[in-house]
């Protein structure tokens, strides 16, 4: 079995024989596939408006590292009336975002722009660090072993 | 000349309780001002604070300071520091032979708990556990040693109980006897770079006595500490806020000492002329917001404990392949990857309610 997404990152490197002809290459774990549907990473709950002014979403695989940053982020903006997250149960690998807006205005290109902003800010932050890196104003020492 | 920071910004440390703990800088929380999010203005508020610097630097450890960010944010940082910033990890141990009094299973979970000095970002990951293992997500390692007795041992000392190392020759199962089986491309692709094996060359992983024997194979794969703490890259990370000590009115000079003994070494400054006492403003990063201060009734009304509430002193220590300096870029690099993952989807989900101008189809909860 070649694993063709090796071979586009890195051209010309062998898929390793020693390991696809060792006896225990072919110990298996038992699985359970579980994922054979896939999974939407955004999903809008039940109870939003037609208009999605007001709107639940549900987003997969992600939990307060996101969740908590979103929130901020969507409060900054003076259209949202309300916004909140929550990680529903510990075992569910999902958090859902209540967002409400002033004047009828979209949640849903709320969230997209609070995305942005979020992103943007991690880029300035991102710029600021390896400015200063740079500089090397920073006390430094060797520690002994 | 003290820093002055603004009331809003500051978090009350009171005798018996903490108060003004919330952040309020969000639009239409004060009626005269704007709050909202503003990438223009956050750029210039950090070059006026320091955001994020440097303070500090060893082999292990960074500290970093941010300012002007949320804690929300800041949050956002450190958990990511600890589960979403990649590293490669012992994940299969396949046991040849282990006569040690340790058991296979106990074994192999301190084997994936060693801490390697491989590059993550070289690898990749494996999207299934058992997806084929290849030279582009995997790496061998191999164990092979026996105990024996050694067969010239020095001359025991009087008074003195032998020494296993000196009766026995490879007598403990050390980190270093993992040796890295080169496959593929690997030994191309990771010329120049340290040789793979442990950070710690000496992690005592079991004891052996003459005629027991270790035979394994191990393979190391990429992971994030979210799977499992053996991926996590920092030994610790976490993050402070700035303290605040506020004197509201001068300390008379004969109570200089005491004053200053309530606070950490090198907080307060003693003027040794005028004995005019005043905070260090460098050094009061150094105080741990005791409120011994606050015990003392002469002291009660003259000083103020806070810290600044978007004042974050990060510490980050290393115990991966990542220099220290890097762990903060990464975990922002990791945090921009979520956002991009989430809002392409926002998108495509837009995009889907366009094309369909029917109602709002919604998902059971």
């Amino acid at each position: 079995m070649t694993n063709s997404k090796c071979r586009r990152v890195f051209p010309g490197i062998e898929v390793l024989s020693t390991l696809a002809s060792s006896p225990l290459a072919s110990l298996r774990f038992v699985h359970h596939d579980t994922m054979t549907e896939a999974i939407p990473k955004i999903k809008i709950l039940q109870g939003a408006t037609a208009d999605l002014s007001a709107a639940t979403y549900q987003i997969h695989d992600e939990s307060h590292t996101i969740g908590n940053a979103l929130r901020w982020m969507l409060m900054k903006n003076p259209k949202v009336e309300f916004c909140g997250y929550s990680v529903p149960h510990p075992s569910e690998n999902v958090i859902n975002v209540r967002i409400q807006m002033y004047d009828n205005l979209s949640s849903l290109d709320a969230l997209i722009n609070a995305l942005g902003n979020l992103d943007n800010l991690s880029e300035a932050i991102e710029e600021a660090y390896v400015e200063d890196l740079r500089k090397e104003t920073h006390e430094t020492w060797t520690e002994e072993f | 000349m003290p820093t002055h920071y603004d009331s809003k910004r500051l978090v009350h440390v009171g005798a018996e309780r903490v108060s003004n703990v919330a952040s309020t800088d969000f639009p239409g929380h004060y009626p005269d001002e704007d709050n909202s999010w503003n990438l223009d203005k956050f750029k210039e508020v950090r070059k006026g604070f320091v955001s994020p610097t440097n303070k500090y630097l060893n082999q292990r450890l960074a500290r970093v300071e941010t300012s002007g960010v949320d804690a929300s944010i800041a949050n956002a940082f450190r958990r990511i520091l600890i589960a979403e910033v990649p590293t490669m990890a012992i994940e299969r141990v396949y046991v040849w032979d282990n006569t040690t009094v340790i058991v296979d299973e106990v074994l192999s979970h301190r084997l994936g708990l060693v801490p390697l000095n491989v590059d993550p970002a070289l690898f990749l990951y494996k999207t299934h556990p058992d997806e084929q293992a290849t030279d582009r997500n995997t790496l061998v390692f191999k164990i092979d040693i026996t105990c024996s007795r050694n067969p010239h041992p020095p001359p025991l000392k009087p008074n003195e109980d032998p020494s296993p190392s000196d009766l026995y020759i490879n007598h403990e199962l050390l980190s270093k006897h993992m040796v890295w089986e080169p496959a593929g491309g690997q030994e191309q692709a990771l010329r120049g770079l340290p040789h793979p094996g442990p950070t710690n060359p000496n992690i005592v992983l079991a004891k052996l006595r003459p005629g027991q024997s270790v035979v394994m194979e191990l393979h190391a794969v990429k992971g994030v500490g979210k799977d499992h703490a053996k991926f996590s890259p920092v030994a610790t990370a976490s993050y402070r806020l700035l303290p605040h000590i506020q004197i509201l009115k001068p300390i008379p000079p004969h109570l200089g000492e005491k004053f200053q003994k309530c606070f950490s070494p090198g907080v307060i400054k003693i003027d040794p002329d005028t004995g005019e006492v005043s905070v260090d403003e460098e050094n009061v990063r150094k105080d741990s917001v005791s409120r011994e201060v606050l015990r003392h009734p002469e002291f009660a009304d003259s000083v103020k404990l806070g810290r600044v509430r978007d004042f974050f002193m990060f510490n980050i220590e290393t115990e991966s392949a990542y220099p220290p300096e890097r762990l903060f870029p990464e975990a922002l690099k990791v945090m921009r990857e979520k956002i991009s993952i989430i809002r392409q989807a926002a998108e495509a989900l837009k995009a889907q309610l366009e094309g369909t101008t029917a109602d709002v189809e919604m998902v059971e909860a």
